[in-house]
């Protein structure tokens, strides 16, 4: 499938950008800039670009497949994804229909990440309950899976419509499918239950010491030889920041990604993060900030020590200034990947 | 002092955390879930080795000491006659995710363990192990081995507090006494010591300044006055 053993990927929410001069972007100017930095990562060969749902003021990116599409349109070999598409509120049907548009427009480049939503402002948003938050999901998942057969759908459920004999269109070209990732936190079940969908996990590794995620590592290695289940490889995705100045690359860090974390926090009951806990996401846990070479490090650490095949760096966390976001971009494409893939020994 | 029996109900992110935690100190640990012990030992030895993977019913029977760490709107679940003369940890907190949106379990007039004491009406509930992610459980504790972490615990039962202090101390903490039950609410969801994993100076002088928040006036304006 892939031409390398190892995928690397970026991945934003689309965060509000500002200028150079400090002036902030709107929702309208940042979409057209993601669309030149997704062209910007296909230049440099990056693997994939994958965006964000979010319905969120921070956040420009809430019907990611559209900015896709508009990627697809500008890119050659890119993988366009979703990180994540948040299933539970959506129409599975209108899902697929939306990637298998995507398929056409960027000759199968599209790719999509189902999550049961971290944030959750899409359940009201879209008139669904949080208290069927499991069900959505469980339900959800299992039509996706069927609408991937591609064969007319004969379907019952709680949550979704009933389809009788229904082709959906456009139809994939026969043999091929929507590339499917599923994103999990630290729960164990959600590992579990990812074995028995058979689908490729993506774990969020956002804070703390990567290595403590080792157990969920063997967990998901366990469950699927338990389940008799091929164990697909897996991969992480991490915030990161990588400028030529390992201060600057602190100092930006420091104002951006704590921001957006405080942020967040907010809505989730987080304290707000202390100086000395982000110089310990720098130095020992999950934040890749600093020059190429130490952020390729420890990507390449991490990656050994968990066994990860896929590394997805959200970059421009928080906004940035247009040349930091550049500069990551341009950074990661050019020196860290290349300097991962060498650290590793493999291709 | 022997160390007791730890037993946890839960089997998800803070429950497998606890176990962890708890094995990796060398504390007998027991724990149960809503699976089957055979679709939890698996799990149970690769996310917390060395602790027993039993049915609910036999940790609630065989342990000293109950951590509940189960979805809070799940306790009607509890056999109330079973925790009969139990010590119980109540270290659940209403989440919106996984409880609903409406949380109909506590408010700013009385703490969600509060409910779980009326529940569970012959144990001795304290409310432990809620102020602090489960992620920071591990993570803040283990990245300043010198200055413990405050672990903030409540409840009506002044027999039970060696056992509490105790515990909170084996899993590597520093027992902070709010007192009844009832204090307890100022650890929840919303509070501005709700996720904060900090030495006892700086918890007690954020604990002296609730009222001051959003979330202690609130306190204030639904039962007349501060917690007493």
């Amino acid at each position: 499938m892939t031409d390398t053993k190892y995928e690397f990927g970026l991945d934003t929410f689309g965060d509000l950008a500002f200028q150079d001069d400090g002036t902030p972007l709107n929702g309208d100017e940042t979409l057209r800039q993601v669309i030149k930095e997704a062209k910007l990562a296909d230049d440099l060969g990056i693997y994939r670009i994958a965006l964000g749902e979010h319905h969120r003021p921070e956040f420009a990116i809430s019907s990611p497949e559209v900015v896709l599409g508009a990627m697809a349109a500008v890119t050659k070999s890119i993988k366009l994804g979703t990180a994540v598409t948040v299933l539970s509120s959506d129409d599975p049907v209108r899902v697929f229909e939306r990637f298998s548009t995507l398929h056409g427009l960027s000759h199968g480049r599209e790719e999509i990440m189902l999550g049961r939503g971290s944030f959750t402002e899409s359940f009201p948003l879209f008139g669904f309950n949080l208290e069927d938050y499991n069900g959505l999901f469980e339900e959800k998942i299992a039509m996706w899976q069927k609408l991937l057969e591609g064969k007319p759908m004969n379907w019952t459920g709680k949550y979704t419509q009933k389809l009788t004999d229904t082709t959906v269109y456009p139809k994939l070209p026969s043999g091929e499918t929507i590339s499917t990732s599923l994103a999990v936190g630290g729960s164990p079940e959600s590992i579990i239950r990812a074995v028995a969908y058979d689908i490729p996990v993506v774990i969020a590794i956002i804070g703390g010491e990567p290595i403590r995620f080792r157990p969920y590592v063997d967990l998901y290695k366990k469950a699927a030889a338990q389940f008799k289940k091929p164990e697909h490889p897996l991969g992480m995705h991490a915030h990161g920041i990588i400028l030529d100045d390992e201060q600057e690359a602190v100092e930006v860090g420091f104002k951006y990604i704590k921001a957006e974390m405080d942020r967040i926090g907010i809505d989730r009951g987080w304290a707000p993060m202390t100086r000395d806990r982000f110089e310990f996401e720098i130095d020992k846990g999950s934040y890749y900030v600093g020059t190429p070479e130490q952020v390729a490090q420890k990507i390449a650490h991490n990656m050994k020590a968990l066994d990860m095949k896929r590394f997805d760096l959200v970059y421009g966390t928080g906004g940035q200034l247009l040349s930091q976001r550049e500069a990551t971009i341009r950074n990661f494409g050019e020196r860290v990947i290349p300097r991962v893939k060498e650290l590793l020994g493999g291709e | 002092m022997t160390e007791p029996v730890i037993g946890i109900l839960g089997a998800g992110k803070l429950g497998s955390t606890l176990a962890r935690i708890a094995t990796s100190r060398n504390l007998p640990t027991m724990i149960g879930s809503t699976h089957s012990v055979a679709d939890l030992k698996w799990v149970i030895d690769t996310l917390a080795p060395g602790a027993i993977s039993a049915t609910s019913a036999d940790v609630v029977k065989k342990a000293d000491v109950i951590i509940l760490a189960i979805p809070l709107s799940r306790y009607q679940d509890l056999d109330p006659a079973a925790f009969a003369g139990k010590v119980v940890l109540d270290a659940t907190n209403y989440w919106k995710e996984v409880d609903g949106t409406h949380n109909h379990i506590s408010d700013f007039t009385h703490s969600s363990s509060e409910v779980i004491q009326d529940w569970l009406k012959d144990a001795k509930v304290a409310k432990a192990f809620n102020h602090m992610g489960y992620h920071d459980l591990e993570i803040e504790v283990d990245r300043h081995p010198d200055v413990p972490r405050a672990m903030a615990f409540a409840t009506d039962h002044d027999d039970i507090r060696p056992l509490v202090k105790q515990v909170l101390t084996a899993f590597g903490f520093d027992p902070f006494d709010l007192g009844p039950l009832r204090f307890g609410l100022v650890l929840e969801p919303g509070s501005p010591l709700f996720g904060e994993a900090i030495p006892r100076d700086q918890f007690e002088a954020k604990l002296d300044a609730i009222y001051d928040s959003p979330f202690g006036k609130e306190i204030i304006a639904k039962r007349g006055g501060p917690i007493k």
